[in-house]
């Protein structure tokens, strides 16, 4: 019998791997535990620059059971690979400290107690240097403390026939802003944390990552080991939000090495003090954006100036600017445009990944521009985008001509049509009459998956097999950190097969058994991993059809084939990479050509009501329309969507990272505050559908792209609201009175 | 010193230092490593336990507190193979993406089905305020515990 099965594409469907969650029964890597496992812990900087001397252990303490591991045991090179091979795995003796919070040993012992207490017994001694915090200090150098100039990376392009400065000459109007944009922590709810083990001379690690491979390759240059002598296993993943891209890699450097050394398992979680002192954060970033206007209201030239504290290693901030410059103009139609951006190194924590990857630094940027330019122009702010959007047939700011899925006016007719229905309920403002009220739009767009030729670099590769007991197994090394790719995978596998979904089997994500198919980052694993699943998928259907056709089994479901498939054959895998769309050009050296493969498109509208006596503020309204292509699953798309609003809200409105000395001084969740659910708007969320021909059904990355409008949105609504220009992120309450109660700037409604 | 413990209707004998955290004990004697650490600090939520039906964060209480308590964790939620009402609903809703603060949340919306099944959605994000999740944005939780009050044991 053929089985007839409706596609569950475009169907709302539970997670796959929901059961075990909501049962407690998900086994995320602090839940396992091995026999004769060791605990280790990090000991860490406590300057933000200096010398490394030496480290001092209390002779009254008993070490007898305790391990210690510097530098010294490194086998080869010490490094932790990655873009630049600047960082090291731990600072040697002798070395130069770079930043608070530094890795500059390891410790181990039989019990957690003994770790804890044995941390209190050893100190390093170090010479302090001077530390550099400022990025414009960096840029002046006024100490060098990278290369020759600080700058860890910088990327300049220009396109148009006239000279940047002639053509703002040539405008109308020209709109210079000054925009800051703050760190933010990820705040995963589950920290960071490895377990290790060596077995003769192959290494283990399981933990909680976003990309096993970077890991797996971090580990084989560290020990100079083949690829099939590091194991590495992704524990189901308590969130990542690009925390857990590469700072995985550093932990189980340090749990391995310390593994090697005890000769046993050894386990490292990291406290939430720990991860938030001593791991990644968003690159906090300076924007000049000048903005020149014709009479018409149609935009003639862009000039941009983006300034990144990269912190005291590359780490992937060359990765992350490349998306912030090719972002910094938005979906806008410009003649002329000039940007240059640089990450500079300072004594801060490294930055790094976190979603949005570059983008909402510069969408605060240049959607508070947009904003400014059409209050200039006194026309409505949708009538600005509609004069100046990107239309299937225009050029971006790289050269690159977009022939399709392009959703700009789709998005911005959903969100101004549904802020014409009622709202949903409002939360109560606190006590207090005396409020202000604004509205603020945000008009935006991110490209989906990687720029340039990355993916033609990085040749992702998976396998689908069908099995004896006929389920189909999907290998690939994505992983689910709770956005819900297994559940997407499983739904594009079986309706290439055309089989149940319980008839798919998501392979862990687990280097001795599934292939290199990319990092989990950049909004791919739907659109260009998803897309490598149904190919893979279609393959072993086919075979298996042929295999039947030969058979008295013609009418027989998949299922049933593959059974018999694998009693004469055994299992059916078949493999399949990645392969560069010839019809995409890009030229690194430039900057011009196709920037992505496609583009998702959204617009955020909010109104908000500010607290006169508190300068707290309510998002009373917030409104999402979000082009995803084709929603495979829209539970989850709508969940992406809303859980990115809610970080970017959070960014904009109360996370505060605080550098004191170069040390981050709110280092606990208490300090670091993230919006909890009374914090959080109840939220109207449009999923807009305009399909990318070779995305799976069409479908793009959803993963980041909300993350990067609602910050303007709130600043555009303050704007709106106090006739203050909100140019900074966050906006804080005391910021807000601070700018409300500044003489002198009285009637800047842009 | 032995304290004596009553998890999810066992009685458990276990030697420990009585200000052992509750968390520890559940998750390294007892093995019930469904309740989560997220912080450590009582911020984040995840360890929450009931306790005489009361939410608790498991990983201030020490373990000597819960001694002649009545202790639920996640583990005890689903009636043999079939999910509890909550349960069910957070996987209908998308109310858990990591999972990591899942249990937590689960816990409390499990006892709120018994103290408050009139709650509105104001009064569940309230009495939710204690958990943190970074991955939902809430709303899809919220949906979901509307849900399960509203049509309890059909839900599932």
């Amino acid at each position: 019998m053929s089985q007839s099965l409706r596609s569950s594409i475009g169907q709302v469907t539970p997670r796959v791997d929901g059961i075990s969650q909501v049962c407690g029964a998900a086994k995320y890597v602090d839940d396992y535990h091995m026999e004769g496992m060791f605990y280790g812990r990090t000991v860490r900087s406590q300057i933000p620059h200096g010398v490394f001397e030496s480290l001092e252990l209390d002779d009254a303490f008993d070490w007898s059971d305790v391990y210690v591991a510097t530098a010294d045991d490194l086998p080869g090179p010490n490094h932790v690979a990655l873009i630049c091979d600047d960082q090291p795995a731990l600072v040697p003796i002798g070395g130069t400290i770079k930043h608070f919070a530094e890795p500059l040993a390891v410790i181990a012992a039989p019990t957690q107690e003994k770790v804890e207490a044995a941390f209190l017994h050893l100190s390093a001694k170090v010479t302090e240097l001077i530390p550099l915090f400022d990025p414009q200090d960096s840029l002046s150098k006024k100490i060098v403390i990278h290369g020759e100039d600080n700058i860890l990376k910088e990327i300049q392009f220009a396109r148009g026939e006239q000279d940047i400065e002639q053509a703002l000459a040539a405008c109308d109007l020209v709109i210079t802003g000054d925009y800051q944009t703050g760190a933010q922590e990820q705040m995963y709810i589950e920290p960071q944390g490895v377990v290790a083990w060596w077995q003769h001379e192959t290494c283990f690690v399981l933990g909680s990552m976003q990309c096993p491979y970077f890991v797996h390759r971090a580990l084989k240059e560290l020990y100079g080991l083949d690829d099939d002598q590091v194991v590495v296993k992704q524990a189901v993943t308590g969130g990542g939000f690009g925390g857990k891209e590469e700072y995985p890699s550093i932990l189980a450097c340090h749990a391995t090495l310390m593994a090697r050394k005890v000769g046993h398992p050894v386990k490292m979680i990291y406290d939430r003090s720990e991860d938030i002192l001593a791991t990644t954060k968003r690159h906090p970033a300076q924007i000049r954006h000048r903005l020149g206007i014709m009479a018409d209201g149609t935009i003639g030239a862009m000039d941009v100036d983006l300034l990144f504290d990269g912190g005291a290693y590359t780490t992937l901030s060359p990765s992350v600017l490349s998306r912030a410059v090719i972002h910094a103009c938005g979906p806008y139609r410009c003649p002329t445009v000039n940007v240059r951006g640089r990450v500079v190194a300072t004594n801060h924590p490294p930055h790094g990944a976190f979603r949005g990857f570059g983008a909402p630094q510069c969408t605060f940027a240049y959607a508070r521009q947009m904003q400014k330019a059409a209050h200039k122009l006194e026309i409505e702010p949708e009538e600005f985008h509609r004069r100046n959007m990107l239309r299937v047939g225009d050029v971006t700011v790289t050269g690159q001509k977009l022939k399709e899925s392009v959703a700009s006016e789709k998005v911005l007719d959903a969100v101004l049509q549904q802020a014409r229905e009622p709202r949903p309920q409002v939360p109560s403002v606190g006590n207090s009459s005396n409020v202000a009220r604004g509205q603020g739009l945000c008009f935006y767009f991110q490209g989906s998956g990687f720029s340039g030729n990355r993916e033609s670099v990085i040749k992702a590769r998976l396998s689908v097999a069908a099995m004896a007991d006929g389920t189909f197994e999907v290998r690939s090394a994505a992983t689910d950190i709770g956005q819900g790719a297994q559940t997407i995978f499983a739904q594009l596998a079986a309706t290439e097969l055309g089989v149940q979904l319980s008839s798919i089997v998501i392979c862990n994500a687990d280097s001795s058994r599934v292939p290199d198919s990319g990092p989990t980052v950049a909004s791919r694993t739907c659109m260009t991993v998803g897309a490598l699943v149904q190919q893979a998928a279609q393959k072993v259907r086919e075979e298996l059809q042929r295999f039947a056709a030969e058979r008295p089994l013609e009418n027989s479901g998949l299922s049933d084939i593959a059974q018999v498939y694998c009693v004469e054959h055994g299992e059916l895998e078949h493999f399949v990479t990645f392969e560069p769309d010839p019809k995409l050009n890009w030229d690194a050296a430039t900057f011009s050509g196709d920037a992505y493969p496609c583009y998702g498109w959204a617009a955020c509208l909010t109104e908000i009501a500010v607290d006169l006596d508190t300068y707290e503020v309510t998002v009373e309204r917030l409104i999402h329309a979000i082009d995803v292509g084709q929603a495979i699953n829209p539970m989850i798309v709508k969940g992406q969507i809303e859980g990115a609003t809610l970080q970017a809200l959070g960014w904009a409105l109360c996370e505060n990272v605080v550098y004191q000395n170069g040390q981050i001084a709110s280092g606990r969740l208490a300090d670091n505050v993230i919006p909890t659910f009374v914090d959080a708007p109840e939220m109207e969320t449009l999923i807009v559908e305009e399909p990318y021909s070779s995305g799976p059904h069409g479908a793009k990355g959803v993963g980041e792209i909300p993350i990067d409008g609602p910050a303007a949105a709130i600043a555009n609504a303050l704007t709106d609201a106090l006739h203050r220009s909100f140019d900074e992120v966050p906006m804080l309450p005391e910021r807000i009175a601070e700018l409300v109660n500044q003489v002198g700037r009285q009637g800047d409604r842009t | 010193m032995k304290i004596e413990l009553t998890v999810n209707n066992q009685v458990h004998t276990v030697e420990a230092n009585p200000v052992s955290r509750l968390l520890d004990v559940l998750r390294v004697e007892l093995g019930l490593t469904g309740t989560k650490e997220g912080c450590g600090e009582g911020e984040c939520g995840s360890c929450t336990v009931l306790m005489d039906g009361q939410p608790v964060n498991s990983c201030l209480l020490p373990v000597a507190q819960a001694m002649n308590r009545d202790v639920r964790t996640i583990e005890s939620l689903k009636d043999n193979h079939r999910l509890h009402p909550v349960q069910d609903a957070l996987l209908q809703f998308g109310g858990g993406q990591c999972g990591i603060c899942t249990p937590g949340i689960s816990l409390i919306a499990a006892s709120l089905m018994e103290s408050e099944p009139d709650a509105s959605r104001e009064r569940i994000r309230t009495l939710l305020a204690g958990n943190l999740c970074r991955c939902t944005g809430y709303q899809s939780i919220v949906d979901a515990i509307e849900s399960a009050l509203q049509h309890g044991e059909s839900a599932s």
